[in-house]
């Protein structure tokens, strides 16, 4: 035992959590807030991980690792489990051998995300475990037991997180990892091949675990999943995760029933519980998953009466509608300073985004679109987009929309989708289209990197997680073998011609694929070098504003109406060097040669 | 008394909001005290305002700074520091670095950036609370980098905290190990180079 502790986040908690418990295979697509447990793995040299190119294979890689013995774990976000969601209803029935692990993140307040859904949902329609950790020691520790119940109760055991339990960092005390020796393997077609007539029986057995679970939770022989602090019997608090840490901030006195399980629940305890207290309130984010449980099973409680179902909770909001303390007061009366403009994200400086979207723009395109960076072409000043739903579904609504209707829109619109995401679900929606004769165009905008998660290698990179040489899907060729006839390649940097042979694409009549490639500008080989800032030739700027028009955060209009570069944020990736009629803008490489020149 | 302290790093992406928050953890671990640090990543990060949250104390619980409870708000840029201004509390101490990054709507015309940031903060502050400007910017730049305004506004609210110096230098030195001890020796210029423009005021 150390007793030195760390300061981790969540999720390396998780990922801490998961070796010590000597996880074998961890198999994950990215998504915030889930990303960085995956990528902590691959910091622990014994254990194998890997980039899936989506979650569903992510899922069925720790399922074939889980039946040939070892401890297995996918992660992802939420909309991740959506796509994961079909192997997970059927693992619930077979069963694991290996302690298998699912870890999903939600997002409440949707600080990266397209929906807010609560993925408790699948844990009860999955009839699997599902432990809530509520800080990161918790993250670490309820990952430990995950594997152990999994093993105890042959199930798989789901993790919720939400974004503030995975991106807070708390401290945390580790332990060394377990020498975790593999499960030999005995085949058994009764138990792991589910056909109607194995699956049958396989439901009854799903189903008494489930009891049993909720009732070792309830009786304590499965312990530390639930913890009671006792305090006034006026007030009753039944809580988990991240509404713990707020509730405990608001309110001091109250007694608070804190799931560490919240499902199945250990209803007999909490009838227990409810019954020594005047008033009983379930808080929670989200849907009333417990509330509604609760209700059911005749305990008297509020909940979603008091609190709102969407967004993050605050303690502020805790304290206003059940305590009579004051919320602490504020130095600055927001509303006597001055309005604040909104900053929302921008496309990167240098990002090769930019430039496509651009010419989207100029051609007036009908854009179905994609999750990823370039989704934020849909805000100013290209407003570029005009639908984005989920991985992988601008292909098939662009295909849809060219089945609707023969008007101007069908030559119009243009699906864009980002290489990792196509490699994701787009390859299937592109088989589709060229199957069911589409006229689309498809847009593969190929940064050479999954981005927005924060750089995670893709089947289309040429490295895996541990940056080493992988094989790299030829995306020309991919398009071409699913029967593409028209594949072209493009550079996006290039605005004008880009725009000519999307023109061009959007008038065949038959699907078509533009490759608009360049790597992302805060990747190595993006060419951006953060210690590489443009300067401006006073001299020979005649203030056009060429520069100003792509658009770039580094690049603002100063009150002299000279181009203002602000080194802080520029990436050196020379965009706007290209693009200045007068050569009046310095690239940072040529100042540097100059200086090692003197 | 127990030390407690409650700190707001807020800024643009890509202003190092995340690598102080670190530092702060580093810092609180030392001391034996517990620590949360709530941070920001995803769609955010991609110059969007962002905020990082500290808090420290003998046991922390909501990760979150709630509006009126933060100690010290370092804020990177003057826009992002009147956005957050409402979480300090009654004499707590706001440091802005005085630089202004435009936000989109701004750059496109659609919205105005206030003109009068500053002095509009000081107008209204009051009962103890404190409020210092400081170009953090140039004295990053003195130090070696523009990137290191995070370490210069840290160095600047050394000052104000009471947290023993060396800590922070072991700190700055703990989260560039294994890297270049350069990176090291610039940011702790910064940090000196922060700590020292508020003693001169």
């Amino acid at each position: 035992m150390r007793d030195l502790k760390e300061i981790l986040l969540g999720n390396e908690a998780i990922a801490r959590g998961a070796y010590e418990a000597g996880v074998k295979v961890v198999s994950s697509y990215p998504g915030t807030p889930s990303t960085e447990i995956t990528q902590a793995i691959a910091s622990y040299d014994r254990v194998y991980c890997e980039w899936a190119s989506n979650e569903k294979v992510g899922l069925e890689v720790a399922i074939g690792a889980s039946l040939a013995g070892a401890r297995a774990m996918s992660c992802m976000k939420h909309v991740g489990m959506n796509v994961a969601a079909d192997p997970l209803f059927t693992v619930s029935y077979t069963g694991v051998s290996g302690g298998l692990v699912v870890v999903v993140a939600d997002d409440p307040g949707m600080h990266s995300s397209q929906n807010e859904q609560d993925s408790r949902n699948y844990a009860r329609a999955a009839k699997m475990p599902m432990l809530e950790p509520s800080d990161s020691q918790e993250c670490l520790e309820f990952t430990k037991k995950a594997f152990e119940i999994s093993e105890k109760y042959d199930t798989p055991v789901m993790i919720r997180l939400s974004t503030r339990i995975s991106h807070s960092r708390t401290l945390v005390s580790t332990n060394e990892p377990l020498d975790q020796k593999l499960i030999p393997y005995e085949k058994n077609m009764q138990k792991n091949v589910m056909m109607p007539a194995m699956a049958v029986k396989r439901h009854i057995v799903v189903e008494e675990r489930q009891r049993r679970i909720a009732a070792d939770v309830s009786n304590d022989s499965l312990e530390g999943l639930i913890s009671i602090e006792q305090g006034s019997n006026e007030l009753g608090i039944i809580t988990s995760g991240i509404a713990w840490q707020y509730v405990k901030e608001a309110l001091p006195e109250a007694s608070v029933l804190k799931l560490g399980m919240i499902w199945p629940l250990p209803i007999e305890k909490i009838k227990k519980f409810a019954a020594g207290v005047k008033r009983l309130v379930v808080i929670e984010e989200l849907d009333p998953v417990i509330e509604t449980e609760l209700r059911a099973a005749g305990i008297n409680c509020e909940g979603k009466d008091l609190f709102t179902l969407q967004g993050e909770y605050t303690p502020s909001m805790i304290r206003e509608a059940l305590s009579d303390n004051k919320n602490p007061a504020s130095a600055f009366d927001k509303s006597a300073l001055p309005l604040a403009p909104g900053r929302p994200p921008v496309m990167c400086a240098g990002c090769p985004h930019k430039g496509l979207f651009m010419a989207l723009s100029r051609l007036k395109a009908v854009v179905t679109g994609d999750i990823g960076c370039y989704t934020l072409g849909a805000l100013n000043p290209t407003n570029a987009m005009d639908v984005c739903v989920c991985m992988g579904a601008s292909i098939g609504m662009a295909h849809g929309i060219d089945k609707a209707t023969d008007s101007e829109m069908t030559e119009k619109t243009v699906a864009v989708i980002g290489d990792s995401t196509f490699l994701h679900t787009g390859i299937n929606g592109l088989i589709n289209s060229v199957y069911n004769g589409s006229r689309s165009t498809v847009i593969i905008l190929d940064n050479s990197i999954t981005g927005m998660t924060g750089h995670q290698q893709n089947p289309a990179t040429g490295r895996n997680i541990r940056l080493d040489p992988a094989p790299a899907v030829d995306l020309e060729a991919l398009c071409r073998s699913v029967g593409v006839k028209s594949v072209y390649t493009v550079d996006p940097a290039d605005t004008d011609a880009s725009r000519k042979v999307i023109a061009q694409a959007m008038k065949e009549q038959h699907v078509t694929v533009v490759i608009a490639r360049r790597p992302c500008a805060l990747i190595p080989t993006g060419r951006g070098t953060p210690d590489m800032v443009v300067s401006l030739d006073r001299d020979k700027c005649t203030r056009c504003g060429a520069c100003l028009r792509i658009m770039c955060p580094a690049l603002t209009k100063g009150e002299d109406g000279y181009p203002q570069i602000d080194p802080v944020t520029c990436n050196g990736c020379d965009l706007c060097v290209r693009v200045c009629p007068f050569d009046a803008l310095i690239s940072g490489q040529a100042t540097r040669e100059e200086e090692a020149k003197s | 008394m127990t030390k407690s302290f409650n700190i707001v790093l807020a800024g643009v992406g890509g202003q190092g909001t995340l690598l102080a928050g670190k530092l702060f953890g580093l810092i609180a671990a030392k001391m034996g005290l517990d620590v949360k640090v709530s941070e920001v990543h995803g769609m955010a990060q991609r110059g969007g305002s962002v905020i990082t949250y500290v808090r420290i104390g003998e046991r922390v619980y909501s990760p979150v700074i709630e509006p009126g409870a933060a100690d010290f708000i370092l804020a990177f840029e003057e826009l992002e520091g009147m956005r957050w201004a409402h979480l300090l509390r009654r004499g707590g101490t706001l440091l802005i670095n005085m630089r202004r990054t435009m936000p989109m709507p701004v750059a496109m015309g659609q919205a105005e950036y206030p003109d009068n940031i500053i002095e509009s903060i000081l107008a209204l502050s009051e009962g103890g609370t404190s409020v210092y400007a400081l170009d953090a910017q140039k004295l990053a730049e003195e130090a070696g980098s523009v990137k290191a305004v995070n370490f210069v506004m840290t160095g600047a609210m050394s000052h104000f905290i009471d947290i023993d110096k060396a800590l922070f230098y072991e700190a700055i030195n703990d989260l560039f190990s294994g890297k270049k001890a350069a990176l090291a020796e610039m940011n702790q210029r910064a940090f000196d180079l922060g700590s020292a423009i508020i003693e001169a005021k």
